[in-house]
């Protein structure tokens, strides 16, 4: 099983090939250049590196959101691109379940608290475990929470929480003084999204089946367009 | 297929149609598959960037894959992939963009990056296989009006430009203000035929330094200021000819211009395009324009006229064959200028 990644759901770009148990190459960039200039020369660069034929990829995993709707459309689109020429499959990861396996088979049985940015006080927030098989369990699917409502959320797990994400950044300052329970912060390297975490999750879904047509992949944005809000306010 | 046949996949997305076809040396068309929005964008008024670039996402793939289907081939018998980057919403250009460069990077395609109104005014070649450059080109559409010289294939000179709205645009805001709805040019058309043309005076806007430029907005506020006061003063207004009016002003200001270039240089050929170039009066006013100076008129059926993917194979096989190669960091330039390659 030869699996790409694609990650481009924030600032990060990042592209990875795992080739059975070998992560072949992963290339992430945090650079001011857009995805759509990036992502695909990523992709032929460790193509052409570690000598991958483009046809010999069976699965594509896609990172598809929430996050940035530019930069996941850009990230959608190029794996659905591949797709259509090579026939090769496609896997939806989310991309807060993707940042949680930046955990996996680390042997932690912290609470993985993935969050992101989400503007106006509100953040992206998915809670997962890996359990004693070391498989994944999620404890809250992905979500648009506010600040208050995360804490709300943490303070009644009776494990430590490990928290990861940019939303660190966002959500600091409220989460030191609303926490009743333990947490920490993931460092650094553990705290930004990486395509290697989104094929590894990309394969645990293969390997359950979870395939996505194609034709059918899209993001999961997670919030309707401003246009599609103000519509439903003003319709009831 | 004969071998020397270029078969180009074109893709466009630049507003609110998802469109794909497959062109063959440029004037043939395999297929011309368009998925449109409108009826989504009309709840809405207008065109919604964030809603377009959602459906385009989601629409994309199936559209290619008839495109395909349609023209009977795979895409081992397509020579390259061409795809609007410009000018147009940059979230909704940027589906096409990166869709169309993941598949040339992995059919290793050669990729070639097309501007749109470069393709409206292709749409002339698909339908008239003798017309070659050089030529006259009107393009008017909802987001552009350009007069410009197409002195050979993807050789382009801006002779005038609208400083302000679009064409298509004041016929869509005159539209929602008559209480005509989305999209306005061809609920406009047809009320239109129904009114005097002459009936009211709405002013010619004329652009100071330069002869050829447009301005659209002056008439689209006269048409407003003259609904205002009709309603102070409660008179009931004759909307047939108030948009027959208004559309002959329009069609006065974009033929007057055209017809000084086409006597100023002398000019045999002159074509039309754009969504714009759909409406029977300006269509009937710029052929009795040209028959009277004995100047061939070239215009594409309506289908051609509006967003298609058609169009867009015409001109990226004139590119095509002159060498024009975008790589894998090709970006949506959403203000592209005609004649620009970046």
């Amino acid at each position: 099983m030869r699996v790409l990644a694609i990650e481009s759901s924030a600032v990060t770009a990042s592209v990875a090939i795992v080739t059975d148990e070998v992560l072949t190459a992963e290339y992430t960039m945090n650079y001011k250049k857009t995805h759509s200039q990036t992502l695909l020369p990523m992709i032929d660069e460790i193509c052409k590196m570690t000598d991958v034929d483009v046809n010999s990829i069976d699965t594509i995993a896609v990172s598809v959101g929430p996050g940035s709707f530019t930069g996941l459309r850009i990230g959608v689109a190029t794996g659905k691109g591949i797709a259509l020429a090579t026939g090769a499959k496609m896997v939806e990861v989310p991309t807060l379940e993707a940042m949680a396996y930046n955990f996996y088979g680390t042997g932690t049985k912290q609470i993985i608290c993935s969050i992101m940015d989400a503007r106006r006080s509100h953040l992206y927030m998915g809670m997962y475990q890996f359990g004693k098989d070391g498989q994944l369990e999620t404890l809250h699917d992905s979500d648009q929470l506010s600040f208050e409502e995360v804490c709300e959320i943490c303070n009644k797990q009776t494990a430590p929480i490990v928290f990861t994400g940019d939303g660190i950044d966002a959500a600091k300052d409220y989460l030191s003084e609303h926490l009743s329970v333990e947490y920490t912060y993931a460092p650094a390297h553990l705290r930004t999204q990486r395509a290697g975490s989104v094929a590894m999750a990309g394969i645990v879904r293969a390997d359950k089946g979870e395939y996505t047509d194609a034709a059918r992949v899209k993001p999961d944005y997670l919030r309707p367009s401003q246009a599609e809000r103000e519509r439903a306010e003003q319709h009831g | 297929m004969a071998k020397e046949d270029v078969l180009i996949l074109a893709i466009e997305s630049s507003c609110d149609e998802t469109a794909a076809a497959v062109v063959k040396n440029g004037r043939e068309v395999l297929s011309n598959v368009i998925n449109t929005q409108i009826d989504i964008h009309t709840l809405y008024g207008g065109v919604v960037p964030e809603i377009a670039s959602r459906k385009h996402i989601e629409n994309i793939n199936p559209v290619i894959e008839k495109a395909l289907t349609d023209a009977n081939v795979t895409l081992d018998d397509i020579t390259a992939i061409g795809v609007t980057y410009g000018p147009g919403l940059v979230g909704a250009l940027l589906v096409g963009v990166a869709e169309a460069k993941a598949i040339a990077f992995a059919t290793k395609k050669p990729l070639v990056g097309v501007h749109h109104i470069e393709g409206h005014i292709s749409a002339n070649y698909v339908e008239n296989p003798t017309l070659e450059p050089p030529f006259a080109a009107l393009v008017v559409s909802g987001g552009h009006t350009h007069l410009v010289m197409v002195n050979d294939y993807g050789k382009y000179e801006i002779i005038g430009r609208t400083r302000d709205d679009a064409a298509g645009e004041a016929f869509d805001k005159v539209a929602r203000a008559v209480g005509l709805g989305y999209p306005g040019g061809p609920k406009v058309d047809k009320l239109a035929k129904e009114g005097n043309p002459h009936a009211i005076k709405f002013p010619q806007a004329h652009v100071d330094d330069s002869p050829y430029d447009f301005s659209f907005s002056g008439i689209k506020s006269a048409v407003l200021n003259y609904i205002n006061e009709c309603e102070m003063k409660k008179i009931e207004i004759n909307k047939a000819n108030l948009v027959a009016s208004f559309q002959n002003a329009v069609v006065e200001a974009l033929v007057s211009r055209a017809m000084r270039l086409v006597d100023e240089r002398k000019i045999k050929k002159l074509a039309i395009a754009g969504g714009v170039a759909s409406n029977s009066a300006l269509r009937a006013a710029m052929q009795e324009a040209c028959a009277e100076r004995n100047v061939e008129f070239y215009s594409p059926s309506p289908k051609l006229c509006t967003d298609n993917a058609v169009m867009i194979g015409s001109a990226a096989y004139y590119d095509y064959c002159n060498g024009v190669r975008h790589g894998y960091d090709l970006n949506a330039v959403p203000n592209l200028k005609l004649g620009e390659r970046i």
